[in-house]
């Protein structure tokens, strides 16, 4: 063959070409890959870039091996919008073949995924907190390690009644599902034992000024709100600006640990229920905080807490399948089967639904130290998503929505 | 606690700081016909860049302002320097570039200051507030309400009494024939880019102690900005001044007698002035 420059180039860029082109070999295909769904960028990026750090300081801490296998880690950008959640489940799934998938973060990206990771049957550990998901249209491969929207506040409604003693509330949240879950679960367990809930007042997503509605809170002796990313901090302000005395309860996102360097001292007083708190006392939890720390200098707070033992039940999960997750059904059982003691949270197990059954504590923030802590007032621990009701009971009642359960008119 | 009286009160004091947002909006919409869309990421910017003036490097609050706002006016001129009059020919790339630009920015100030809001402040002289007449009222809500009324009366000052002014007033009215009068429009668009730039972070200083700065609050202030300033009228100044009172009351008002139609209300009216009155209340011409 007369060899000329333009065969010699040719030849050289198909040698490169089929070079760059991995070979699969023997050792690879024994790796578990893991794909974390995460907002990295738009109004949740906040959320989602502490998720990203609580499983890469849990993956890290244990080098990438789990259960005697590699992990292989691949994160994705949800953008905080559901298409893209979608493309980006597609990507994992159909381009990357993941054993398991991580999150996503909000109830909306979980919606737009659901049907989706379901019908290829990929075990999916959401942090997402939609309600349904794990009650009346479940998905059969959930593990759900963080909590449904109305776990925390369940909670919430019961220490309001019964340690805070507050009989009327006005409830404040946002405008969508998260918020309607939230102040429902709440409200249910207010006003079984006896409370009242004046009136809830829902502000739309993206509401810089919360004035208008704080200055509608009256004729209450409390108030329970949800704000869950940047609106914590800027609702706090603006009710001490409202020149408000009340005391504020909220769930597990309005006194998120991770937001306790930003909040201006009119927060001090807070009181929130959330399924991780910041000075609970474990290994597991000394351990993930001060791997926190020192990989990305952060507060830990509920969002990393949540991956990270989402990652622990992955682990868990792993050894009881002697790593092999070729069959997802299996898989899946594996995982709601897990069964942990010592976690960041405490002990930690999955009911039927693949919802988690776990602690939930109630603190309150205060200022220690010259700085703002919180401080765990009461645990709750083994709490389900149903709370003390009966499942079948719970599941017959209506979800909550924005108008359900309602706002009646309180007795004197 | 008479809720129409905070109401009333939060509305002129959330006017007051819609008009720090729009003024600069305002301006550059009248002179080079094309809608800002950076404006709100400049705002944003301005509170970021304030913020951590104030917080890493222990500034005093209104020395951060004016670096705020200093830096956002550097900042505005390179844009409309080498973007923005390279593309003179087509409103529609210029206005697309604003956009790209917003985005980009968005995701710059996520890389430096993460995803966490961060709250300012209130600067300690301004804490806090007065309780009368069964009411309490903020002091630095108050504040911004006179700062607003400064900066409309600086603004107001340098357009109608110096040449800069007259030479934008007439850009705004007519840019052609400004041209063939020998008036620099290009240097004008540039000049009052800048100043609108340091408008928007200058009130994204001044805003920050109410709303915090966090990641998407570029585009949670923008369509007030845009609803202002066309219900105000493009161009002009007692139009933005006029248009951020009105637009305050119609917020605090609409989300509480309306709260399902909170946005509905709030642009409803931009939609019949459109209709009606392209040019607003006050503008020279429509947008």
């Amino acid at each position: 063959m007369h060899l000329n420059r333009r065969k010699f180039l040719a030849g050289t860029a198909v040698a490169a070409g089929a070079a760059a082109f991995s070979i699969p070999s023997i050792a690879q295909a024994k790796s578990v890959k893991v794909g974390l769904l995460a907002d990295k960028t738009g109004p949740l990026a906040e959320g989602g870039i502490q998720m990203e750090q609580g499983i890469t300081a849990f993956l890290k801490s244990k080098n990438f091996t789990l259960a005697g296998q590699k992990v292989d880690f691949i994160v994705a950008d949800t953008g905080s919008n559901p298409a893209q959640a979608k493309t980006k489940a597609q990507e994992l799934i159909e381009r990357d073949h993941v054993h398991f998938i991580l999150g996503p973060l909000a109830a909306f990206e979980m919606l737009a995924i659901s049907d989706y990771v379901a019908q290829h049957k990929t075990p999916i550990l959401s942090l997402a907190a939609a309600d349904d998901l794990s009650q009346r249209k479940p998905n059969p491969y959930l593990a759900r390690a963080s909590a449904t929207s109305s776990q925390a506040m369940h909670v919430m409604g019961d220490y309001a009644r019964k340690v805070m003693g507050l009989k009327r509330v006005v409830c404040i949240d946002s405008d969508f599902a998260f918020g309607y879950e939230q102040q429902g679960g709440f409200q249910q367990v207010f006003e079984d034992e006896g409370g009242c809930v004046v009136k809830k007042l829902w502000a739309p997503l993206g509401t810089p000024d919360f004035t208008p509605f704080i200055a509608q809170i009256q004729d209450c002796d409390g108030v329970c709100q949800g704000f869950a990313a940047a609106a914590p901090v800027k609702f706090m302000k603006q009710y001490a600006d409202v020149g408000l005395k009340l005391p504020v309860c909220g769930g597990e996102t309005a006194g998120d640990d991770a937001l306790l360097p930003h909040f201006g001292p009119e927060a001090a007083g807070l009181i929130t229920a959330c399924p991780y708190t910041i000075d609970y006392k474990s290994d597991s939890n000394a351990k993930f905080k001060a791997e926190m720390a020192k990989e990305f200098q952060t507060v830990a707070g509920f969002y990393a807490a949540g991956m990270y033992v989402s990652g622990m039940v992955i682990e868990a999960g792993l050894k009881a399948l002697h790593g092999d997750v070729s069959n997802p059904e299996q898989t899946i059982k594996a995982l709601r089967a897990v069964n942990l003691q010592d976690t960041p949270r405490g002990p930690v197990h999955f009911d039927h639904f693949g919802n988690v059954v776990g602690n939930i504590f109630v603190r309150k923030i205060e200022k220690v130290g010259g700085k703002l802590t919180n401080v765990t007032q009461k645990t709750y621990t083994n709490v389900s998503q149903f709370w003390t009701y009966d499942e079948k009971k719970y599941l017959a009642q209506p979800a909550y929505t924005r108008a359900w359960p309602p706002v009646k008119a309180c007795k004197a | 606690m008479n809720i129409w009286a905070v109401l009333a009160i939060n509305s002129i004091t959330f006017g007051g700081l819609l008009f720090l947002l729009s003024a600069g909006f305002s301006l550059i919409f009248g002179l080079m016909r094309i809608p800002n869309l950076t404006h709100g990421s400049m705002f944003m910017l301005g509170g970021y860049i304030g913020a951590s003036m104030t917080l890493t490097y222990h500034l005093p609050f209104w020395l951060a302002a004016l670096i705020a706002a200093l830096a956002m006016a550097v900042f505005g001129g390179l844009i409309e320097r080498f973007l923005l009059r390279r593309l003179a020919n087509s409103v529609l790339a210029q206005v697309l570039v604003t956009l790209g630009l917003a985005l980009i920015i968005a995701d710059f100030c996520l890389m430096i200051w993460s995803g966490d809001p961060i709250m300012v402040d209130t600067p300690s002289a301004l804490a806090g507030g007065t309780r009368a007449l069964g009411l309490f009222f903020p002091t630095y809500r108050i504040a911004i309400i006179l700062i607003a009324v400064v900066i409309a009366a600086a603004l107001w000052a340098l357009l109608e009494r110096t040449r800069l002014g007259a030479m934008i007033r007439a850009g705004v009215d007519d840019p052609e024939m400004a041209r063939v009068v020998g008036i620099r429009v290009s240097r004008l668009f540039t000049i009052v880019f800048c100043l609108g730039a340091a408008l928007a972070g200058f009130a994204g200083l001044m805003g920050a102690p109410i709303l915090s700065v966090y990641p998407g609050l570029d585009f949670d202030m923008l369509p007030l900005a845009l609803v202002v300033v066309i219900l105000g009228g493009v161009g002009s100044l007692l139009g933005s001044l006029i248009g951020s009172l009105v637009i305050g009351f119609i917020y605090n008002f609409g989300l509480v007698m309306l709260p399902e139609l909170a946005y509905f209300v709030l642009f409803l009216p931009m939609v019949v002035v459109l209709v009606l009155r392209p040019q607003g209340l006050f503008g020279r011409h429509a947008p």
